[in-house]
């Protein structure tokens, strides 16, 4: 089994307090964000915080899809030249310690299209990513991406929307592995408003023709919306929230790095909490 | 007994049934496709629909060429430039006037055809981005004349350069929208108006004012543009009784290189140049050239030609012109690059002013710096043909916008 299936699983066998079943949690952070030796150090302690899955990001130049917490977290790294080598690298020191917690990568195509696929899938695969989220490849381009990760057993993410329509959900049944991720809005990362009640309607669809588990992410940015998303879904997704940390120091020195990591478990662990009590 | 293949001959252009381009998911060969977010998947196959009916719709192409003819000024004039052929002595050189259309570019024709279908489809918000601003102001225009409301989003350094554009785009009762994210110029602009787009899905049209982006917009921004093409050929053939021996057109994102390309690619005796933004020379990486120094690769939602670094990661570009200033490019140019039938070159910021100046002097035309590229190459082509040959330049737009980049150039101040 997976170590994404396996989490999914053991979540969905511990109970909340009312009941139902656990919901992970999934961080979003930029790799090489402020610095390059704050990442891993953020790892362990968003895991330590409650954090049952990571979402590890891979800068790019033009992130069309994010709004302007996430570019400027893709700028912070791209000054250090973080590069998918860098991500493959630091997912290699995370794996010497933690065996169990997934990593789902999350980036745009062109830097794996530039490594090829098959390239990536196998360097992806070797350092310990679980899965792969590429914002800008949509299943209808998905050709030789999807069996190119599926040869390295990583588990190709896919999004949907709200603007998603009944057939195209049916489509992406036969693509999908790992868990679908649902963009919880029409916008961008970061995003303001959040209607939890859309959310569940659309969820609701997606799971009578996927039998996948179902993240929510963009627009979750504190407690009280983590909470009331996972009681609709099987993840929350929490990226802006989170990265708007990283601006509080450069992350250069071992003290500005525990601060930003202190400042990011705190927000974890409310979430946690919250997520828990539903 | 063994038949000896060229490798290094390309595929024969006559074989290839140019028409058929691009596939129903909008492949140019290995280029183009749908690379968008999921929140855009369905507007772009609605948009597809639309664009698939109104193509053979009577009406509507019947409403197209209308306004062409009565708002734009349709057809633009093919002149021939007698002194600049005798300056150049070679072959005789005529210019497709694309700056006299009202806007005073090419951008326009697209944006008269993307703006009917806004319209159709009952949007009431026209979202652009710009480079040089002749698009965003083509934009403005339509969504003036149509009532509806105009974001444009320009990169803060082309702000700068192409003030008066700005301000006219105001004037229309656009909303201009600074970015400042990134290089600051044309790419960071268009990732800015997805953004918008993704967020204002349901009542907004994205004019996007290249052959770029995501399918359908290459292949109908392209047929918009065709109508110069189809003119040039018969203007030629009235003046002259014949085509064209080459045909030259500068490409930021080659719209107006694919308006005056695509009608002639099947007629083989047609030479065909695209000039690229070549800065500072292609050789100093400090350009704008990514067919002739770039490799394919995925943005913008096409997989076509860019400027990228070894880890794929896009790189700044180089250029005086702010419309040529865009580190990718059609996909429709990336095939054609690769299987021969045209040339990609690049002129030099230098040379595209060396060219400003002697068409303005010679002929009394004051070309856009865009433009000015194809100018360079043009007389530098020419130059190497004889007499009897005839060549086509596509002036695709007037240079007023530039006069403040030039006079600081220069060191004047206005």
């Amino acid at each position: 089994m997976s170590r994404l299936a396996a989490r999914f699983a053991e979540l969905k066998a511990q109970k909340t307090k009312n009941g139902g079943h656990k919901t992970a949690l999934i961080p979003y952070v930029m790799t090489g964000d402020p610095s390059p030796e704050i990442t891993l150090p953020l790892m362990h302690a968003m895991v330590a915080a409650g954090a049952d899955i990571i979402e590890l990001g891979a800068p790019f130049s033009d992130p069309m899809a994010d709004g302007p917490v996430i570019q400027a977290a893709a700028e912070r790294s791209l000054e250090h030249n973080t590069s998918l080598h860098d991500v493959f690298s630091v997912v290699t020191e995370f794996r010497k310690t933690d065996d169990k917690t997934p990593i789902v990568m999350m980036g745009y195509l062109n830097p794996i299209e530039v490594m090829g696929y098959q390239s990536f899938a196998q360097q992806a695969s070797a350092c310990g990513i679980d899965g792969v989220i590429t914002v800008d490849m949509p299943p209808v381009e998905a050709g030789e991406y999807v069996p190119a990760l599926r040869a390295k057993e990583l588990d190709p993410i896919f999004l949907l929307a709200p603007t998603s329509t009944e057939e195209r959900i049916k489509k992406l049944a036969d693509v999908a592995s790992g868990f679908v991720y649902y963009v919880s809005l029409k916008g961008v990362t970061g995003a303001a408003t959040l209607d939890v009640s859309s959310v569940e309607e659309k969820v609701a669809q997606i799971r009578q023709y996927i039998d996948l588990p179902i993240g929510v992410g963009f627009g979750i940015g504190d407690a009280e919306s983590a909470a009331k998303v996972a009681g609709c879904s099987d993840a929350v997704v929490v990226g802006s929230a989170i990265v708007k940390k990283m601006t509080l120091n450069d992350g250069k020195t071992e003290p500005e790095r525990s601060i930003i990591i202190k400042e990011i478990s705190d927000i974890l662990s409310a979430m946690r909490g919250a997520m828990d009590d539903v | 007994m063994t038949q000896l293949i060229d490798k290094s001959v390309k595929q024969k252009p006559a074989s290839v049934d140019y028409s058929a381009m691009p596939d129903e998911r909008g492949h140019f060969g290995v280029y183009g496709g749908i690379f968008a977010s999921e929140t855009l998947m369905q507007a772009l196959d609605e948009l597809r629909d639309v664009y698939e009916k109104v193509k053979t719709d009577k009406e509507f192409q019947k409403q197209f060429d209308t306004d062409l003819a009565q708002y734009v000024g349709r057809p633009s004039p093919l002149y021939f430039a007698e002194r600049l052929t005798q300056q150049v002595g070679g072959a005789q050189i005529y210019l497709k006037r694309e700056d006299l259309n009202h806007t005073g570019a090419h951008k326009i024709n697209n944006t008269i055809g993307q703006g009917l279908l806004a319209k159709m489809m009952g949007k009431k918000r026209i979202i652009a981005e710009t480079g040089a601003g002749q698009h965003g102001v083509a934009s403005a225009t339509v969504a003036a004349r149509f009532g509806m409301e105009c974001v444009v989003y320009m990169g803060a350094e082309d702000i700068v350069r192409q003030a008066p554009n700005v301000y006219r785009m105001k004037l229309l009762g656009a909303k201009v929208v600074s970015v400042e994210s990134g290089s600051k110029t044309l790419k960071d602009a268009l990732n800015e108006a997805m953004r918008d787009w993704v967020t204002n899905v349901d009542d907004t049209f994205y004019i996007i004012g290249t052959v770029a982006g995501p399918h359908p917009y290459p292949a109908m921004v392209r047929d918009f543009q065709t109508i110069i093409g189809r003119e040039a050929k018969t203007q030629m053939q009235e003046q002259c009784g014949c085509l064209p021996d080459a045909l030259v057109a500068c490409i930021g994102g080659g719209s107006n290189a694919i308006g005056l390309f695509h009608p002639f690619l099947k007629d083989e005796s047609v030479a065909m140049y695209g000039v690229e933004g070549g800065g500072l020379g292609v050789d100093t990486g400090k350009h704008a050239a990514p067919l002739c120094a770039g490799s394919p690769g995925v943005l913008h939602g096409n997989r076509t030609y860019l400027m990228e670094d070894e880890n794929g990661q896009i790189i700044e570009t180089h250029s005086v012109s702010a419309g040529l200033d865009y580190p990718g490019v059609g996909p429709e140019h990336s095939w054609l690059k690769d299987i021969g039938r045209v040339k990609y070159v690049a002129a030099t910021d230098d040379e595209a002013l060396h060219a400003f100046h002697t068409l303005t002097q010679v002929e009394g035309i004051i070309p856009a710096l865009e433009s000015s590229h194809a100018v360079a190459y043009g007389m530098k082509l020419a130059a190497t043909m004889t007499p009897e040959e005839r060549i086509i330049i596509n002036l695709s737009g007037r240079g007023d916008k530039d006069i403040n980049t030039i006079a600081k150039i220069e060191g004047i101040q206005l």
